[in-house]
């Protein structure tokens, strides 16, 4: 009799327990400790928090002295890089001991490197050595390509020359992707962006080849933080001049290099043929982007007299550049 | 595997070894035998071995991908299975490039019969570690699960009706062999799932995790169509273990059924000596083949486990080179009234039957498979979806592929052309696509992917030689391959009611900037257009000059328009056959 009374009452407690149990959790307020209510159905949306870059981005202090543009010709790309950088006031200025460095090459397709799709693997190692030789504590060379990435870094000789180089590359895979707020963006204020590489990064610089492109005219430092980003790219064309002047708020480098080795200056910005492509034999270095992207359009594919595309224009609006280069402080060097 | 002996005395009470018994551990067997041969015998030796291969084999499927292919054979196993060299060999009368590895598993198997099974398959070492991994049975009970049934013969049907096939040209062994079919399952299921759990991982911290992942510098995880299909496939064949152990090897495989033929001729096999038989049936209580050991062994069934030689408590079985097909003849007197001799010894089992030579199919129904394979072959073939007068316009076929009828006569499913494409848009055909003759055969979908131009991973790994071994001048139409030009894989088409500037006052032509031919395949006519809201924007309207267009897709894959894009390729024009040629001047140059 004992044994049976005990049993009802554990059955009972069972009974009792799973329905207070489940009216609890799914009754309770929604602030409630271990409540999972929700009225409307807003609480099983997932909520992802943006992420965003230093108020100030990776620049560094900016200077009235020294030039914002410093200009390379020659042949030797390695002296020609290092002379670039010395013009505007050399690597030390930007790159102090124990910086973790970000390289943002343009490795968007898998072309090799004759073709001038992408960025001169030599000058990516050039950089790489420049900021290793100042104390780097960290050099990592990322990108987003349009094509496999694995292919394009493969094939346009950037992962081999990075590596080699003394750094580390990062190819972007599904997990690498964050929400980036960019407060007054006009189309990316928040969007995916290529986080895993920026994880503890203090300087930013990008390298970027000179290419024609049927859109917007001209790829170069500027579209070059394109491939920063993930998600629905695709829907950039649709005012790939804004965008640009997106991405040049949202990501404000510590210097950037203007890869005139060589210049794709038709069928851009994929190229295919060497007759696409002429020898540029210059290098530009800048902590303004659009004044080099200006020097570029005028100098190294020769549209100088045509209208500058409309992305300069709008981003100078923002306050983040000069297109004017020619009244900003340049510096020519020629190299051997 | 029947537990070691452990004498002496037990272990004394507190942590450590204990002397005493340590020494146990090194005592000498029974019979005389050092200590180690209890380690190093034979069972232990083939797990170590099916360990072995199952591990070359993931690993040989890890290394598939560009950064790691270095010069791995990376479809070595595929290669090395005799059935694909023999039904290639069927339907195309040649043997493909390494097909000849064959040659590792046939001579093997002549010799020893079917070691491949329990020793090196992958396949079965799946099969075999789930039915140990899960059993529930008492030792009674497995020994009535291994005894042989005549439901094992549906394997060697199988094997008949696929060979048939393949000697009218369609190769369907693919379906079920079991080294095509683990590939396949790895490409679209396992793999996917595996990196799926390692990037979690990596994502929460675990950073090792994301540089062991099997496709690594993927932006997005690769996705399959019909994986689930795939998945329930391998779930079921593998959950069947727990009803019969070793399902598919014993009932399906055709690749088992093959080396179960082949057998017959082997010098090996495992001998039972009547005169220490006791009839006591633990020989069956491991064997994976149900071969009745116990009995006239099957050697068509024997996977040559060694399983029954190790539970055997009289020591009546062993691996014997040459034996005896019968001994009835040798044995003096009657075993029913227990005075029988067999050379001067009593004959304690009441079975004198020692071999069964061949698998048990009678000749009927031998012939019955023969007839099933000549009207299968037409009951696929006249499928629309596959014969050459209705092929789907959604079968775009890898680079290098051959024609359609000589694709079906190579293709094997294995589906390592879509393990190995960077961009994921080689897919497993659906049968709406490819009916069943062409299920899972490789398609490219540009919706999800599109064919790198300097890319020749397929026609690298392809076994058989479906998409043939092809360089990337010959695919590019560079060099030498300059007059026959480009390899095309189809045509892009616009639908201009979905495009952005034909049709919505929009500019984009992503399509154009993409295009990675030079000069570009698609031209744009430039419009300055005053839109609806007053406002006035460019407009490049895309159009195709289709005698540049090598339907690689990229511009299909980068359509904004992602659902169903504005513009898309289709098969018609591809280079590898004159049955789709779409331009007068673009004749194949045959």
């Amino acid at each position: 009799m004992n044994e049976d009374r005990r049993r009802f009452l554990k059955q009972l407690g069972a009974v009792a327990g799973i329905s207070l149990g489940a009216g609890y959790v799914s009754l309770a307020p929604s602030g409630w400790p271990l409540s999972l209510s929700d009225p409307d159905g807003e609480g099983g949306k997932p909520r992802e928090k943006g992420l965003r870059l230093p108020e100030k981005g990776f620049a560094v202090d900016p200077s009235n002295v020294l030039p914002h543009l410093g200009v390379a010709r020659g042949a030797d790309l390695d002296a020609m890089l290092k002379a670039a950088v010395d013009a505007i006031g050399g690597i030390r200025r930007f790159i102090r001991t124990g910086d973790v460095v970000l390289v943002k090459p343009n490795v968007a397709f898998e072309r090799s490197a004759p073709l001038g799709a992408t960025s001169n693997p030599d000058v990516v190692a050039a950089l790489v050595r420049l900021c290793r030789e100042a104390g780097a504590a960290e050099v990592r060379v990322a990108d987003n390509p349009i094509e496999s990435p694995a292919a394009c870094f493969a094939r346009s000789g950037v992962q081999r020359a990075a590596i080699d180089a003394g750094s580390e590359v990062y190819l972007p895979t599904p997990s690498d992707f964050r929400l980036l707020e960019t407060p007054g963006a006009t189309h990316i204020a928040r969007w995916p962006f290529f986080w895993r590489p920026f994880a503890g990064v203090t300087k930013v610089i990008g390298v970027a080849p000179v290419k024609d492109h049927n859109l917007c005219r001209a790829s170069m430092t500027t579209k070059n933080w394109y491939g920063l980003l993930g998600g629905r790219r695709n829907q950039f064309h649709q005012d790939i001049h804004g965008i640009i002047a997106d991405l040049a708020l949202m990501l404000r480098p510590t210097f950037v290099v203007l890869d005139g080795s060589r210049v794709l200056w038709r069928s851009g910005p994929t190229g295919g043929s060497l007759a696409d492509v002429r020898e540029g034999r210059t290098i530009v270095a800048s902590t303004d982007s659009l004044a080099a992207d200006a020097f570029g359009w005028d100098e190294l594919l020769e549209r100088k007299g045509e209208p500058l595309p409309a992305y300069f224009a709008k981003a100078a609006e923002r306050g983040l550049g000069n297109p004017d280069w020619k009244r900003t402080n340049v510096r020519e060097i020629q190299v051997g | 595997m029947s537990a070691a002996p452990t004498p002496g005395p037990a272990p004394a009470a507190g942590k450590g070894l204990s002397l005493p018994s340590f020494q146990a551990r090194l005592a000498p067997n029974p019979d005389g035998s050092p200590w180690w041969a209890r380690v190093f015998r034979i069972t232990n030796i083939r797990v170590a071995s099916q360990a072995f291969f199952f591990g070359l084999f993931v690993f040989l499927l890890w290394v598939t991908w560009l950064s790691r292919l270095k010069g791995y054979p990376a479809s070595l196993f595929l290669e090395m299975d005799p059935l694909v060299g023999f039904a290639t060999a069927l339907s195309t009368h040649t043997v493909y490039r390494h097909l000849w590895w064959g040659l590792f598993l046939l001579v093997p198997t002549l010799l020893l019969g079917r070691v491949f099974c329990n020793w090196a398959c992958p396949y079965g070492t799946l099969h075999q570690v789930t039915g140990w991994l899960f059993n529930i049975r008492n030792n009674k009970n497995r020994i009535e699960k291994n005894r042989y049934r005549p439901l094992f013969q549906t394997k060697y049907y199988v094997l008949g009706v696929f060979l048939v096939m393949a000697a009218f040209g369609s190769l369907q062994i693919g379906l079920l062999d079991p080294i095509c079919l683990l590939v396949r399952t790895f490409t679209v299921t396992i793999i996917p799932a595996v990196d799926w759990g390692l990037a979690s991982l990596a994502a929460q911290g675990l950073t090792a995790a994301s540089s062991i992942v099997f496709k690594p510098a993927t932006p997005e995880p690769r996705v399959f169509a019909g994986a689930w299909f795939v998945g329930a496939l391998i779930l079921g064949l593998v959950g069947a273990n727990l009803f019969i152990p070793r399902f598919f090897c014993r009932v399906l495989c055709p690749l088992g059924a093959f080396l179960g033929v082949l057998s017959r001729w082997a010098l090996f096999r495992i001998d039972r000596d009547v005169t220490k038989c006791t009839d006591c049936d633990l020989c069956l209580k491991g064997c994976e083949g149900a071969s009745d050991p116990q009995g006239a062994l099957r050697k068509s069934e024997c996977f040559v486990c060694f399983n029954c030689i190790d539970d055997c408590p009289e020591d009546a079985l062993s691996f014997r080179f040459n034996p005896l097909p019968s001994i009835s003849q040798l044995v003096k007197g009657s075993p029913k009234d227990g005075t029988a001799t067999l050379g001067g010894l009593p004959v304690i089992s009441k079975n004198l039957a020692v071999e069964v030579k061949a698998p048990d199919v009678p000749r009927r129904r031998w012939l019955f498979t023969a007839v099933a394979g000549v009207v299968a072959f037409p009951f696929l073939r006249f499928s629309k979806d596959v014969n050459k007068r209705g092929f789907h316009h959604k079968a775009i076929r890898p680079p290098g592929s051959v024609a359609e009828p000589e694709f079906l006569e190579r293709c094997i499913k294995c589906d390592q052309c879509i393990n190995v494409c960077p961009t994921n848009v080689l897919q497993p055909a659906k049968l709406a696509v490819a009916g069943l003759e062409g299920l899972w055969t490789p398609v490219m979908d540009f919706s999800v992917g599109f064919c790198q131009l300097n890319c020749t991973l397929c026609s690298e790994v392809c076994p058989t030689g479906a998409i043939q071994k092809t360089s990337v001048e010959k695919k590019l139409g560079l060099g030498s391959y300059a007059a026959k030009g480009p390899v095309r894989l189809g045509t892009a088409f616009f639908d201009r009611g979905r495009c952005l500037p034909w049709a919505m006052e929009t500019p984009c032509v992503v399509c154009e900037e993409v295009c990675p031919t030079t000069p570009k395949a698609i031209g744009t006519y430039d419009e300055v257009f005053t839109r609806w809201d007053g406002k006035t924007v460019t407009l490049n309207k895309p159009y195709m000059r289709p005698e540049l267009c090598i339907g690689c897709g990229i511009c299909q894959k980068e359509c904004p328009v992602v659902d169903d894009a504005a513009v898309y390729v289709t098969a018609i024009g591809e280079s590898r056959s004159d049955d789709r040629t779409l331009l007068l001047t673009g004749k194949k140059a045959t």
